[in-house]
């Protein structure tokens, strides 16, 4: 997902002659043939984030594209002020890379890991929020980057992801895409953005073969949020479920439970907020150990899927 | 630490200000009516640097003001603006009513510049430490298109504490941005008090030269010695430049000079304004 965003970067380039790439200090020859190609329109500038955005801001006034590209956290939370002030104040196209979205660095430790980029990247006005699932979709979603008007955050996850979405879907800055329909009305419905949606929809497998009816809706762009898909199917649902390699607080699954309480009120269907809880990872090791940890596999997310449905019956 | 002597020991004999130099001070003041609040001393210590700038130096179309090759002048200590707003007037982009009107709910200017609201104003600052960014991205944005705008960032001494500021540095150094220029207006009072205590920047020319600025030090009153400054840029063929004006906190406002409690005024009532327009006959 990565390779194909940065190759995506010198494709758009040869295309647009406004694209110009940013990088921070990132891995030696990166893009070295769009460098010797158009060097006026490829920059490298070292450890120095909150320069990197106001630079790409500048590079804006004067109608440019830049796409920036460094490690999430680092391009989020170390220069948030400057996303604020520089690209959203200015409402600005300038595109935001972040690397190793979640916890793609799990071996690096809670410095490295951009838990909360979600949530913070979706409160700052006029900014867009984006997690595709897979690089295929990074694709669809590169080509629609030179036609919109704002500043975009793209969230990457590690890499060699599998293959979910599908070409006949379409992509729209926007609009979320129905990954699979349930056969009825009231049943439960697995929201995710990101590679959360690969581990829903083998959720969904397991919830399958255990009798229930399951849909899964991917929200590859979280802000804004398609709120008419996502109304659609949780209006009515048994559960809804909502999944995200992130923070609880602020992050997806709080950008749909403000969307259903806003727009449902009593009608509200129960609600599960899958992510992570509210305190900093303490553990290294895999990314996929991580998910483990937080309950963020097929299995875990079925499981708790299951339990949340019996919980509700007791209820009521 | 010959440097750091220079700066803090040049002590020209400012000449008195001039009948123009009074004029936009009284605008100033009239502005501070209008709001009845705005930063005094900020503002006053950047008339001059403002004013040459705007009629001795800028290129610019008061009626076109998106004309491509103008040049970018980005007031980055934001909260000086009332010295900017002065010189809109002057130069036709905002009628000098809208002076009476600031910081009020619906006016367009507000304690801060904001771009898209005022005509002339091409980034909004406020916070501060982003302009040299700004102006980096520009500067790049000129070479690229082969254009000879020149891009100047004028920031206050206590702006320059900020990180982000030698960060942008750095990279304009790198890029050899001789059509980018730095101005300080190095007035030696920040909010809290004098940056020798707050922040001491000292030796401020030698940092500047050690970020591969050409620099020189100027007395930011003295119009002639500013204009002659200016009109000199780039100061080198293959570096960005660095002007540092030194100013008074306050300047032309005797009783407010220097003075760390008119950094900032708020509720300024009438008989303020009154003593500010007396300083100034």
């Amino acid at each position: 997902m990565r390779a194909t965003c940065l190759n995506m970067i010198y494709d758009l380039a040869k295309r647009d002659s406004r694209v110009i790439f940013i990088g921070s200090d990132l891995s030696p020859g990166l893009l070295a043939e769009m460098k010797k190609e158009m060097p006026e329109r490829w920059y490298m500038e070292g450890v120095s984030e909150a320069n990197v955005i106001g630079m790409a801001a500048g590079l804006a006034m004067e109608g440019y594209i830049p796409y920036v590209n460094t490690i999430a956290t680092f391009i989020t939370r170390r220069c948030y002020e400057q996303v604020a002030v520089d690209l959203c104040l200015h409402d600005l196209p300038v595109r935001l890379i972040g690397n190793g979205g979640g916890l793609v660095y799990a071996p690096l430790g809670p410095t490295h890991l951009a838990i909360e980029d979600i949530a913070i990247m979706r409160a700052l006005p006029n900014m867009t929020v984006t997690a595709v699932c897979d690089a295929k979709e990074m694709v669809r979603l590169m080509n629609c980057t030179l036609d919109w008007p704002q500043p975009i955050y793209i969230r990457l996850a590690k890499g060699g992801d599998p293959i979910v979405s599908r070409e006949e879907n379409g992509f729209t800055i926007g609009k979320a895409i129905p990954m699979l329909r349930a056969r009825a009305r009231r049943s439960v419905v697995l929201i995710a953005t990101g590679i959360m949606t690969t581990n829903c929809l083998a959720a969904a497998d397991l919830l399958a073969k255990d009798g229930h009816d399951v849909s899964v809706v991917h929200v590859h762009t979280i802000k804004p949020l398609d709120e008419e898909t996502v109304l659609e199917f949780a209006r009515g649902a048994e559960l809804v479920v909502t999944v995200e390699e992130g923070t609880r607080i602020g992050g997806f699954g709080s950008a749909v439970t403000d969307l259903l309480v806003e727009k449902l009120g009593v009608a509200l269907p129960p609600v599960l907020r899958i992510g992570l809880a509210d305190a900093f990872p303490q553990k290294y090791g895999l990314q996929e150990e991580l998910f483990e940890l937080y309950g963020l596999t097929p299995a875990q997310i079925a499981a708790r899927t299951v339990k949340s449905l019996k919980v509700k019956d007791k209820v009521a | 630490m010959a440097g750091a002597q220079a700066t803090q020991e040049m002590n020209v004999a400012t000449p008195p200000l001039d009948e123009r130099s009074k004029y936009l001070r009284r605008l100033v003041v009239r502005t501070l009516h209008g709001g009845e609040r705005g930063h005094v001393g900020s503002s006053m210590s950047l008339v001059e640097i403002m004013r040459v700038l705007y009629d001795d130096i800028l290129r610019f179309r008061a009626d076109e003001p998106m004309w491509r090759w103008r040049d970018r002048m980005i007031l980055s200590k934001g909260h000086g603006c009332i010295a900017q707003y002065v010189m809109l007037a002057e130069k036709g982009f905002i009628p000098y009513e809208a002076l009476d009107t600031f910081c009020r709910r619906d006016s367009i200017l507000g304690g801060h510049p904001e771009a898209g609201k005022i005509l002339g104003v091409e980034a909004s600052t406020g916070s501060l430490g982003h302009g040299l960014s700004y102006g980096v991205g520009m500067a790049l944005a000129a070479r690229i298109d082969r254009r000879d705008s020149r891009i100047i960032v004028v920031m206050g001494d206590g702006e320059i504490n900020e990180g982000s500021v030698w960060e942008a540095a750095l990279c304009a150094g790198k890029h050899k941005l001789s059509n980018l220029t730095a101005v300080i207006d190095y007035n030696k009072v920040q909010s809290a008090g004098p940056t020798r205590e707050v922040q001491d920047l000292e030796p401020l020319l030698d940092k500047w030269r050690a970020f591969n600025f050409a620099a020189v030090e100027v007395d930011g009153h003295d119009v002639e010695a500013l204009r002659k400054v200016f009109r000199g840029l780039p100061l080198a063929a293959d570096q960005p430049s660095a002007v540092i004006c030194h100013t008074v906190k306050g300047k032309g406002i005797a009783f407010a000079e220097n003075d760390a409690n008119w950094h900032h005024k708020s509720k300024i009532g009438k008989d303020v304004i009154a003593r500010l327009y007396a300083a100034l006959e």
